[in-house]
């Protein structure tokens, strides 16, 4: 019984300060934001307390006319669904590029493949703000792809690359490139080559054996880099924001914009907590489906 | 046999190296051509012309790059070592004890890298104004701790993983009581695990945009900041000094991470 206290209390004293941060400063901030989406907006910025409201979940897929009537508006919708279009893309495109990727790293010797690891995962290290500004550099009117087309003479007028969707799908597929690589990649080097050499023994082709080996067993890392790809791309800020335009705004840059001059607050956390909600029922279903197939093999 | 194969050997595939060498362009290249545009004298940033050096003076010289370069500094300081001293506890405890609610705990622990950064600033943002707290230094050190600890916490854990639980039991068959035992034996054993988990911090703190964006107010301009605000008003060759510099501490600053976190195997 003693010893069972003391278990507790040493618990409490050595996990309790790093729960208590998180707790304090994030579950709880989240938590009053659900609070906050169903107060009345006050418009000088912040909230009337206590004066609850619908207005900002109305506002998702209404807007209200001056006399004060609610008529359908997917303005906002229009940039939800791009969000996810934006983000669907840049999982693809992933996917493309990382693919081969990870395949490659797989079957180097084992010196390469630390080496290959390190400079897939070193980006992600450097400042993601720095990483997008270069992009402006190489995509912009006299940028470098411009600069070269035009020098070349293949091209007389700069090709418009910057502030749209492209540059945005471009930037986000840099962004989270390496979440993808990484993830199919440990699926991939615990392959057993000779699994891959005995189904070439029995004949198959090369893209027999990639569709009916390989892949198959890197559906688990596809998977979850697909998600870690795609969540973060979802929530995007800097990218949307540095390299996308007016008409390429993103869900992160819309909550964004409601505590900066659009001094909405309610919306901004109605938008914050409809994001978050999509992030955890993600992460729910994947950990679910990861315990099923654990319990199945 | 192995000429009646229908194609050669598992490790060689047409056009694979040709996918990774697109790849590892796509990922280096906009890097490098941003550091070498740093060193270009033009002042038509996307235009060479010649070596120069001079923006990197320029920069140096100019006391609001200087004065965010030393917010950035003092946040990423205050704020892995914080995160560090709070991740060691806890994964010190969560690797030797199993309790009702660990997965929880793991989860809760995990919760700053799961969520897209911009809803909690924004939330963190709103929680601090409600409580009438002005935002500055402070609130983004706090913001900034709190975003650390995963990161400060996993190369932790994982050099727990890998540590001999005998050495400890060892420790307390010499008579080591649980303090002296940790104190000489567990946490020499970790210190490349802290080491490399407080370098992570304070490159992710060094390099944070979007909390401190919200989060901050007069006052706690880092570099990031400063970045954003002259890349919105129009590229400028300062932009590519200060931000190649960025980039340059970065990928020192994980080499060494990763550096220490390989003695690992060595032990």
């Amino acid at each position: 019984m003693k010893a069972e206290r003391r278990r507790t209390l040493a618990n409490l004293w050595l996990i309790g300060p790093a729960a208590l941060a998180i707790i304090v400063f994030m579950v709880v901030p989240l938590s009053m934001m659900a609070w906050i989406s169903i107060q009345s907006r006050s418009y000088g910025g912040g909230v009337e307390w206590g004066n609850l409201s619908g207005e900002a979940w109305l506002r998702f897929l209404f807007e209200r006319e001056l006399d004060d009537s609610l008529a359908w508006s997917f303005n906002y919708l229009a940039i939800i669904l791009r969000s996810f279009w934006l983000s669907l893309i840049t999982t693809v495109l992933s996917l493309l590029v990382g693919f081969p990727t990870a395949f490659f790293m797989a079957t180097r010797s084992r010196k390469w493949r630390t080496l290959l690891v390190f400079m897939v995962t070193l980006p992600f290290w450097t400042n993601l703000l720095v990483r997008n500004y270069a992009w402006i550099l190489i995509l912009r009117d006299h940028g470098t792809i411009n600069g070269l087309l035009l020098s070349l003479g293949v091209i007389s007028e700069p090709l418009p690359l910057l502030h749209n969707q492209f540059a945005v799908a471009v930037g986000l597929t840099y962004s989270f490139l390496p979440f993808m690589v990484l993830p199919i990649y440990s699926s991939l080097e615990k392959v057993d080559l000779r699994l891959v050499e005995a189904a070439f023994d029995l004949y198959a082709n090369r893209w027999r054996v990639l569709r009916r080996v390989i892949i198959p067993l890197a559906v688990p890392g596809i998977v979850a880099g697909s998600i870690l790809v795609f969540i973060p791309a979802l929530g995007s800020y800097v990218t949307p924001e540095l390299l996308g335009g007016g008409k390429t705004l993103m869900i992160g840059n819309l909550i964004g914009h409601q505590f900066g001059a659009a001094r909405n607050w309610p919306f901004g956390a109605a938008l914050g907590l409809f994001l978050l909600a999509l992030v955890l029922i993600a992460m729910t279903i994947y950990v679910l489906r990861g315990r099923g197939a654990e319990a199945r093999s | 046999m192995r000429a009646r194969r229908a194609a050669g050997d598992a490790k060689h595939w047409p056009g694979l190296a040709f996918g990774a060498a697109i790849f590892f362009a796509y990922v280096y290249l906009p890097i490098v051509i941003l550091i070498v545009l740093s060193f270009n004298e033009n002042r038509v940033v996307t235009v060479w012309s010649g070596f120069s050096l001079e923006w990197y003076r320029m920069a140096f010289q100019n006391d609001a790059i200087l004065g965010a370069a030393i917010n950035s500094l003092l946040i990423a300081t205050v704020a892995s070592v914080s995160a560090t001293i709070l991740s060691t506890l806890a994964a010190v405890r969560m690797a030797t004890t199993r309790f009702f609610g660990q997965t929880g705990m793991n989860a809760l622990i995990a919760l700053p890298i799961t969520v897209p950064e911009i809803v909690p600033a924004v939330a963190t943002l709103m929680f601090f104004a409600s409580l009438g707290v002005t935002m500055g230094l402070g609130t983004v050190i706090v913001a900034h701790t709190v975003f650390c600890i995963p990161f400060a916490y996993l190369p932790i854990r994982a050099r727990l993983e890998g540590m001999d639980p005998k050495l400890a039991e060892a420790a307390a068959d010499l008579f080591a009581n649980p303090r002296r035992a940790f104190l000489k034996v567990t946490l020499p054993l970790l210190m490349p695990g802290i080491l490399s988990g407080l370098v992570l911090a304070f490159i992710i703190s060094l390099d944070d945009f979007v909390t401190t964006f919200f989060v901050g107010g007069a006052g706690s301009t880092t570099l990031p900041i400063y970045i954003f605000g002259l890349v919105r008003t129009g590229v400028t060759p300062e932009v590519n000094a200060i931000s190649a510099l960025m980039l340059l501490v970065s990928i020192a600053l994980v080499s060494l991470s990763l550096f220490l976190g390989r003695s690992e195997h060595r032990t």
